[in-house]
């Protein structure tokens, strides 16, 4: 996936609305939303609980549908795709990192990392260099061996940022990312979202509470009510 | 195979469920194994009956004596190749348990009527040479622990000396085996002339024919014929195909097909609860896990056959120990202490042991794991 | 909320693995117990029967007919207003097709006299007349009319090349004698040419002490060569190998049966005691002791076991109580027709066995829970 349109936009979100059914009740989420992200941005989304941050995120990841509209990622209506042809999409073209790391329990680091790239039609031991090299840039490479239970919370979320970038995706979507981590961990983690992005390009949406965090962003959005502003939600 | 990995490691989770769990499996197919064995032991003579052998005998019953004129006679109906006598002698060696077939006949018919029965020309020389001569299977043989050059001493149920004796001596000359697994070896042969004249009354008397024909498909019609020379006669005769016969007979000791299968749905249904449970409960455990799979890529047929793939790895482990552990059980003999004729897991019946593994892995993994498939990735992960 | 439709379900699978267990055990040995009611039940203890020496059944036996009228002499044997109460009896075989699968099966048929409804109290007839002695007439147990085709009375039987009608049918207690065919003896003699021979001499006692006397009398008479035992002593030889070979197999059936459920109840109890460690390490945490802990995880094994086991039992005793079969009495080599019998023996044994599993089932993870470090507990979930 490349940014192919002309004006350098990698993620366009077209008047999309998205409700829930709680019991019988319907619940709007979010309301005719428009978005653009450009290739390369670091988006900080912020916004109170239940502003739909998440929602948005999911939908931009192709894990959830909206209810109306459209979403497009390098060009890709990602609302459009099958659910067959959505994961695999999801496997080749975009990074995952959760605020509970999600790690698999019963695997170690290396083989938690090396996940995503059995999807792929990598040999044994491309899909061992691939994982290691990941673990690499998040620093971890001692800790490879170890079970998610033996590492810290930081040592998780930097395995699971391993985890998203391993199969190289121009997008990385992190939900909460620093949530549940200390600030000296919580540093950690966003000095390396950082780095990839200005490193390596990696164009990155994170949805946080912590306006600290907020402000590594190179933009920072305010959902509220369904809305997005520029402005913080008084 | 790159998604093995996976499995295992799902399954070393929780180690003492999982092994739990196999146990309980592999209980289940050990006891198939073995109560095959034990089907078997009833139903091996059906299967390996000769197609082109008739068994006649008394019509009013098994128990009533035909003379041995009527082998003459019987060589001489159409379609009949060859007929040979035989006789239930019904004695007892040392104790009552120690049941197994003796019966006198003549010793070339043996050989030419039974190919089943293998036994070198030594032997057979032997047994035509001595007239107090005996060949045993090798079922019993082993059972008891003789040897060729044996004098084998039986208490007499029926048939009483001329001399007024009760014991008759044998001299065990030859030895037979099995030309196929389901062959009975645990019969014993006499001479029926030793017999004939040994014997305190009944002579010329003899309990039922084995009579080979040309061609098993006219089976039915020369056994009609058989009947029909000996109609109105004081002996009537009943032939039948020696696998009717043979079948006729397990059946009255019982249903014992129904009665094994009964137990065996009553196992398997109760193992089946079991596993059933077991991987609805890997499965719920780990709702989060399998939504984060799908979310990194997996599809939802991928995630399915990695729930079933666990299921199968579980029964498959428990099936093929338990199967492997029945079979040796069986091997160690069996449960009446030699009684059954033949006792061994057939490999037809092995064979249905592995379909029941991926019956029982599907069953029990289909349910969690079309859970997992339809599982939808926000909500899951919400939670 | 979910952890406790969890534990239903779990709960539920180890309930119902051991109601199987129970079944199944309950469900086999039903019919050993059957085969022994029929064979045993039908004793009397002042009955006995006379074989000729050597012979282990009536099939095997043989009796010179002067023989039986010697042993009719011997002391301690009661008498009514015929004379003593002994009756010679002829036991032979005969083809009759099975009604469940239309295969001949070896019904017994008894050549009997006078006296041998007199020596077997529990003889009655049910329906129809006895048959009329010196014609070509029989009377067929309950038992054998039921399992066997053609014997319906009206029908007849073919022996050699006469048709015998069946005029009666008769009850026995459900003793053995109901798998029979009955017949008097002078009639079966000659169609079978038996000469004047019989194969058994059954007896009725003064009194059950009379036996040893009766005994003495004919094992030490120079003219015959023949075998005394008590009724009960010979049914109980007859029904041996069926009933050990059924309860062997049964048992090693249930065993192994149960070991499974015991990995099941495992599974279970480790679920409940780890769905419950928060709880149980507050209770502790509280001061309270092991000990009760222990206690609740083990009586949630037994009560789910004791229910297994009633439900078990009760399924056994609907499905197979009172079900009628045939087999094949080796010893006589003829059939005898049988019911399953569920008796309360059976029943307790069953949900005895249950408990047993209940407790394996529940005592490790118990002590498990009981042993688990407080702090570390309640720092888990």
């Amino acid at each position: 996936m490349t940014a192919d349109d002309a004006d350098g936009i990698l993620v366009r979100v077209g008047q999309v609305d998205k409700e829930f059914k709680r019991g019988s009740e319907v619940v709007h989420v979010l309301g005719g939303l428009d978005l653009e992200i450009p290739n390369g941005e670091f988006l900080a989304l912020m916004g109170p609980s239940g502003s739909g941050k998440s929602t948005l995120l999911n939908l931009i990841g192709g894990l959830d549908r909206p209810s109306e509209g459209s979403v497009e990622v390098g060009g890709q209506r990602v609302d459009q795709l099958s659910a067959r042809k959505l994961a695999t999409w999801r496997a080749r073209h975009v990074g995952l990192v959760f605020q509970f790391y999600n790690l698999m329990p019963v695997l170690n680091a290396q083989k938690n990392v090396e996940l995503p790239l059995l999807l792929t039609r990598l040999s044994r031991s491309e899909r061992k260099k691939r994982a290691s090299l990941a673990l690499d840039i998040v620093g971890l490479s001692h800790r490879a061996g170890h079970y998610p239970r033996q590492l810290s919370g930081g040592e998780q979320q930097r395995t699971g940022i391993a985890r998203a970038i391993v199969t190289d995706p121009t997008l990385l979507l992190c939900d909460e990312p620093t949530g549940d981590l200390d600030r000296k961990s919580g540093d950690e983690v966003l000095d390396l979202l950082q780095a990839l992005n200005k490193e390596q390009g990696k164009t990155i949406i994170m949805v946080t509470h912590d306006n600290h965090a907020a402000n590594r962003a190179s933009r920072i959005l305010y959902l509220n009510k369904g809305q997005l502003s520029i402005d913080p939600v008084d | 195979m790159k998604y093995l990995y996976l499995i295992f490691s799902s399954l070393r989770r929780k180690k003492l469920r999982t092994g739990l769990t196999i146990l309980s499996i592999m209980v289940a197919f050990v006891l198939f194994g073995y109560l095959t064995a034990i089907r078997q032991a009833f139903v091996a003579g059906v299967e390996v009956a000769g197609a082109d052998r008739l068994i006649v005998r008394h019509k009013v019953s098994l128990v009533q004596l035909l003379p041995q004129s009527y082998e003459s006679r019987i060589e001489q109906i159409k379609g009949v190749e060859n007929a040979a006598h035989a006789t239930w002698f019904g004695g007892i060696y040392q104790e009552p348990r120690n049941f197994f077939a003796q019966m006198p006949m003549v010793p070339e018919e043996i050989f030419s009527m039974f190919p089943e029965y293998v036994i070198s020309d030594e032997h057979q020389a032997e047994f035509l040479a001595t007239r107090s001569g005996a060949i045993a299977g090798r079922g019993i043989v082993e059972r008891f622990g003789w040897k060729v050059g044996d004098r084998i001493p039986i208490q007499a149920t029926i048939w009483g000396k001329k001399d007024g004796g009760r014991t008759w001596e044998f001299d065990l000359v030859g030895i037979y085996d099995g030309a196929e697994k389901g062959t009975d070896t645990s019969q014993f042969f006499f001479r029926y002339d030793f017999f004939d004249e040994t014997r305190a009354f009944g002579q010329g008397q003899v309990g039922w024919y084995t009579v080979k024909v040309s061609d098993p498909d006219r089976a039915a019609e020369i056994a009609a014929a058989i009947d029909a020379e000996f109609a109105n006669s004081p002996q009537e005769t009943k032939a039948e195909p020696e696998g009717a016969f043979v079948q006729g007979f397990a059946n009255q000791i019982g249903n014992i097909g129904f009665i094994i299968m009964s137990i065996m749905t009553a196992v398997f249904f109760t193992i089946l609860l079991v596993a059933g449970n077991t991987m609805a409960y890997t499965v719920r455990e780990r709702i989060s896990e399998l939504a984060v799979l799908k979310a990194l890529g997996f599809t939802d047929r991928g995630v399915l056959s990695l729930v079933l793939g666990e299921s199968l790895s579980l029964t498959a482990v428990g099936g093929v120990i338990g199967l492997i552990l029945a079979w040796l059980l069986v091997s160690m003999g069996d449960p009446t202490q030699g009684s059954f004729p033949v006792f061994y897991i057939p490999t037809r019946d092995l064979l249905t042991g592995v379909f029941l593994i991926a019956a029982m892995a599907f069953v029990a993994g289909i349910i969690p794991a079309i859970q997992a498939q339809r599982l939808q990735i926000a909500d899951a992960l919400r939670r | 909320m979910r952890s406790v439709s969890q534990r239903k379900g779990s709960s539920a699978a180890a309930l119902f693995g051991i109601a199987g267990v129970v079944a199944v055990m309950v469900g086999v040995l039903s019919i050993a117990q059957g085969v022994r009611k029929t064979m045993d039940g039908s004793a009397v203890d002042e009955n006995a029967i006379v074989l000729r020496s050597g012979a282990d059944s009536e099939m095997m036996s043989g009796l010179a007919g002067d023989d039986t009228r010697i042993i009719a002499e011997a002391p301690g044997i009661a008498r009514n207003g015929d004379g003593a109460l002994a009756s010679p009896e002829l036991f032979v075989i005969i083809n009759l097709p099975m009604r469940s699968t239309g295969t001949d099966a070896n019904v017994p048929l008894r050549g009997v006299q006078g006296q041998a409804t007199a020596v077997r109290d529990s003889f009655q007839l049910v329906a129809g007349r006895m048959f009329e002695w010196g014609l070509n007439e029989v009377i067929v147990g309950t038992g054998a009319q039921e399992e066997f085709a053609g014997l319906e009375i009206g029908s007849s039987i073919e022996v050699g090349q006469d048709n015998w009608p069946v005029v009666g049918a008769f009850s026995a207690r459900g003793g053995i004698a109901e798998s029979e065919i009955w017949v008097d003896a002078a009639v079966l003699q000659p169609a079978f040419r038996r000469g004047n021979s019989f194969q058994s001499v059954a007896v009725k006692l003064e009194s059950p002490q009379a036996y040893d006397e009766f005994k003495n009398s004919l094992t030490s008479d120079p003219r015959l060569n023949v075998k005394p035992q008590r009724e009960a002593e010979y049914y109980a030889s007859q029904s041996r190998t069926v009933y050990n070979m059924i309860t062997g197999l049964g048992t090693l059936i249930a065993v192994i049966m149960g070991l499974g459920a015991v990995f099941g109840a495992l599974n279970t109890m480790y679920t409940a005691v780890s769905s419950r460690t928060r709880e149980i390490a507050t209770l502790r945490a509280l001061g309270f002791h092991s000990t009760p802990v222990i206690i609740s995880v083990l009586s949630e094994s037994l009560v789910l076991a004791f229910a297994g086991g009633l439900i078990g039992a009760g399924l056994a005793w609907l499905a197979f109580d009172g079900f009628r079969a045939a087999t094949l009495n080796w010893s006589s080599f003829s059939a005898i027709t049988f019911a399953f019998d569920v008796n309360a023996d059976l029943l307790a044994q069953g949900i005895i066995f249950a408990l047993l599993i209940g407790l394996a089932g529940g005592l490790f993870p118990a002590i498990r829970a009981a042993r688990q470090p407080v702090a570390q507990a309640l720092r888990e979930l």
